[in-house]
């Protein structure tokens, strides 16, 4: 039943998308951190890019993210990120959209953790003369992180199933096998059914271990 | 209390309406009166949706020729998007009758339906910008920067046989690639003849591509119907009698002629050149 199986790499295929999830992951939980922190700065200017940026670039479908990274960063603009063949430059680039476009979450989920730190504990920190960047890295950040870290796993998991994606602009993850394999095979539900699996391997350990990080390290109030 | 009653019943009025639209449906297909064809949809030249609601292509000419010999007039058919991915599914379920969608004959595809033709003989092709002249041979593509549609079987060819030293750009539609092409990011977009004849056909591209003329592959289109449907040999007839009174001649040149595009003779039915 499985034989059309034989010549596929599956494994490098699902190793390209634990790749981007990876990168992605790590560059939108820094950029959305830096855009969680301007929108409760108290600099006008940065409270409304940080709004701004949210409100426009989570509304844009992901596709066209990624696809105006090619057409238009790239095809246009020569933007080639450091890269000279298609393979890195495509990676490179749709790490970049997935970056833009994730990071509007991690914002998000992140700012919704800020406010569940009590308001006086930011007015003690200020009493006793610590600055914004101070309040916001010694009292108020390490505590949202700690009770937002289910919604990042809602996040992270959105992120890993996003990552196909990238095979509109030809990154060689588990969609574009998948699509191949569809071409060749003539087996469509049942490769649809085994890329399926392959996604619940990747995000069902994931949300299971992030659920109980963030059992364990919620703030008891 | 009263907005959830309100929303009872129009969620009620709502499936009502739509039941009996699909019971209006169901009615016409059982009628017997008309026939349901699957082409493509966006294959300018080959089979394409216009703005307007027409059907135009190659593949949209034969279906109709053939319908005709059916016995169902052109005000009879229901076209059917019939994607790459879903053609032989919407066979087995029975959801067209036949299938005329650049639609390559091979073993796999062989197993789940049946094929009547071939009746066209495409091959993989390069299309390049006009006045392109480092792309002579095959040979010259290994350097170069080429553009499929991603997992297609002319992108598998690239990968495996055709360039394996080149780099793809694979995209979900041909019309980035053209993009691409236009801004010189992209040296050549490939995949079957017939597909790029009908891109460089278009209106807005004309004078700015040509077809390298390079045979990389052989691609048998048939006319996919269901598994052992009797279907295959009325439809072999029609092909046949399309190719002897010239109506095969004149939809090709009629769709694929302005690009300059040298097509093969008729296949012959039955004959599948590999």
């Amino acid at each position: 039943m499985f034989d059309f199986l034989e010549g596929y790499d599956l494994l490098g295929a699902f190793w390209v998308t634990v790749q981007l999830t990876v990168y992605s992951a790590i560059g939108s939980l820094i950029w959305g951190t830096l855009l969680a922190a301007m929108r409760v700065s108290p600099v006008p200017l940065m409270r409304g890019f940080g709004t701004a940026y949210v409100n426009i670039v989570r509304n844009i479908p992901l596709t066209v993210i990624i696809v105006f990274t090619s057409l238009g960063l790239f095809q246009t603009l020569n933007v080639s990120l450091g890269a000279d063949d298609f393979t890195t430059i495509n990676f490179r680039l749709a790490v970049l959209g997935l970056i833009a476009y994730t990071a509007a979450f991690v914002c998000e989920a992140l700012r919704s953790g800020i406010n569940t730190v009590p308001v006086g504990q930011v007015e003690a920190a200020r009493a006793i003369g610590l600055s914004f960047p101070q309040v916001l890295r010694l009292i108020v950040l390490p505590q949202a992180f700690r009770s937002v870290v289910g919604p990042l796993a809602n996040v992270l998991i959105a992120l890993t199933k996003n990552t196909t994606v990238a095979a509109a602009i030809g990154v060689a993850e588990a969609a574009l096998l998948m699509r191949e394999m569809i071409e060749n095979e003539a087996q469509l539900i049942l490769i649809s059914a085994i890329f399926a699996v392959g996604f619940i391997c990747l995000t069902l350990p994931t949300g299971l271990f992030l659920g109980w990080v963030a059992k364990k390290v919620a703030v008891k109030r | 209390m009263k907005t959830l009653k309100a929303s009872v019943a129009a969620a009620a009025a709502l499936a009502l309406a739509l039941s009996v639209a699909a019971c209006g449906e169901g009615g016409d297909g059982d009628a017997g009166s008309k026939i349901t064809i699957g082409i493509k949809y966006d294959q300018p030249g080959l089979g394409l949706k216009t703005p307007d609601g027409k059907y135009t292509g190659f593949d949209v000419d034969v279906a109709t020729y053939i319908a005709k010999e059916l016995g169902y007039e052109p005000g009879d058919i229901e076209w059917k998007e019939a994607k790459s991915a879903d053609r032989e599914t919407l066979l087995q379920r029975g959801d067209v009758d036949f299938i005329a969608a650049s639609y390559s004959i091979n073993d796999e595809r062989a197993k789940k339906v049946d094929f009547a033709g071939p009746y066209l003989l495409a091959h993989q092709d390069v299309l390049i910008r006009a006045d392109d002249t480092t792309i002579t041979k095959p040979e010259d593509l290994s350097d170069k920067r080429l553009c499929s549609v991603t997992g297609s079987t002319s992108a598998q060819n690239v990968k495996a046989e055709i360039a394996p030293e080149a780099q793809l750009q694979e995209y979900g539609g041909y019309s980035e690639c053209l993009t691409g092409l236009e801004n010189r990011v992209i040296d050549a977009l490939t995949t079957d003849d017939s597909i790029l004849a009908g891109y460089a056909a278009q209106e807005q591209f004309k004078g700015k591509f040509k077809l390298g003329g390079f045979k990389l592959s052989n691609e048998n289109y048939g006319i996919g119907v269901q598994k052992g449907s009797d279907l295959t040999e009325k439809i072999n007839t029609a092909l046949e009698k399309m190719v002897q009174d010239g109506s095969w001649e004149s939809y090709v040149q009629k769709n694929f002629g302005p690009a300059n595009y040298k097509n093969e003779p008729a296949p012959k039915i039955g004959v599948v050149v590999d």
